[in-house]
């Protein structure tokens, strides 16, 4: 597909950035309502696939390659097991909470009154997931879009 | 009818009959027992791990390695997508 | 008698599923068949979870109700994005073949040669 008409590219291009916020919103709040780094990932992902949608696949290949999502996505592998690690050098086990219960960030005890700061390692976490899953979702999306492309109206 | 279709029959009706003897025996909807582990977490989330998302709190703590697979099969299909077309590209 | 109806319609959803993938010849509508049964599994897990009158496991403010089951919840986070980079990696196939074959006919795929 080589692009829509000029309105649906005007209205996607105004939606994008509050399609993005929202899923930035939900993201940095997983660990006090409803959503995380799955979800927010995933929103983020479907306004990127709503700009491809809109501008074509061609268009969207040569502003981001896939080498460059799998990067991202590489980082935020790296750093949710990187997590995981130092919850086995600072704490006892892989997988502890080593930030809660100290003064330093993320670190206070949550009881219910959407306080940002508690939690531990799990916004962390979040954040990484949330970049892993947009990276991913995203990617493959625009891998099969530009691979399955219609050249001179039929399917090549 | 050939012999496949009447096999495939056969199976589908009792692949059928089992699932819906089995959603008739279950327990009733909205009374499951007497669940230990999920009211300890319950419980506990906001002591232990300080965070008020009880679901968050058991995807990256009680049972993060489940997380890690899960994101270690995302990372495995955006490979396996990409070496899949890649031979398509040019 | 709303006790049993919604494990009344998992029980839908994952014949409605199972009918595709047997009986249907069209790789594209086998791989909505799989897709109809994850949603089945999906909505199982959280029918499983439910607890009368119960809110979603989240704490804000004082109020203390009961809580629905949250392990269920958290399996089904992870069998939603299995469930995407799964049908992902059947898409993917399902262009190959169409590529390669040039039918989506699951039934003369590979027979060519006779």
């Amino acid at each position: 597909m080589s692009g829509m008409s000029k309105i649906v590219k005007t209205i996607s291009s105004i939606t994008f950035p509050f399609v993005t916020i929202y899923g930035l919103y939900v993201i940095a709040h997983g660990h006090l309502t409803p959503g995380g780094g799955f979800q927010g990932g995933a929103v983020v992902a479907s306004g990127c696939a709503m700009i491809l949608v809109a501008y074509g696949s061609v268009w969207t290949m040569g502003k981001i390659k896939e080498k460059h999502l799998s990067v991202l996505e590489s980082f935020g592998a790296i750093g949710f097991i990187g997590l995981a690690f130092l919850g086995l050098i600072f704490g006892t086990m892989f997988f502890k909470n080593f930030l809660v219960g100290n003064d330093f960030l993320f670190g206070e005890i949550g009881k219910g009154l959407s306080n940002i700061s508690t939690a531990g390692a799990l916004p962390l976490m979040n954040f990484a997931v949330g970049l892993k899953v947009i990276a991913g979702l995203f990617g493959i999306v625009l891998v099969m879009a530009y691979t399955t492309k219609a050249k001179g109206g039929k399917i090549e | 009818m050939p012999a496949r279709n009447v096999a495939a029959v056969i199976f589908f009706t009792i692949v059928a009959v089992f699932f819906v003897f089995g959603a008739l025996m279950t327990h009733p909807f909205g009374d499951p027992g007497n669940p230990e582990m999920d009211q300890y977490i319950i419980d506990n989330t906001q002591g232990e791990t300080g965070a008020d998302n009880g679901v968050t709190s058991v995807v990256f703590d009680y049972r993060g390695f489940d997380t890690l697979g899960e994101a270690t099969v995302l990372f495995t299909a955006f490979a396996g997508v990409i070496v899949l077309f890649r031979r398509l590209k040019k | 008698m709303i006790y049993n109806i919604p494990y009344i319609a998992v029980v839908a959803l994952i014949l409605i599923g199972l009918y595709a993938v047997i009986f249907k010849r069209n790789l594209i509508k086998i791989v909505i068949g799989i897709t109809l049964i994850e949603s089945g599994v999906n909505l199982f897990l959280i029918t499983l979870a439910y607890r009368q009158d119960s809110i979603a496991p989240i704490y804000h403010g004082e109020i203390s109700r009961l809580m629905s089951l949250p392990v269920p919840h958290a399996l089904t986070l992870t069998s939603i994005v299995i469930g995407v980079a799964v049908l992902a990696l059947m898409l993917s196939l399902v262009i190959h073949i169409y590529r390669h074959y040039g039918t989506l006919d699951a039934r003369k795929i590979g027979r060519e040669e006779e």
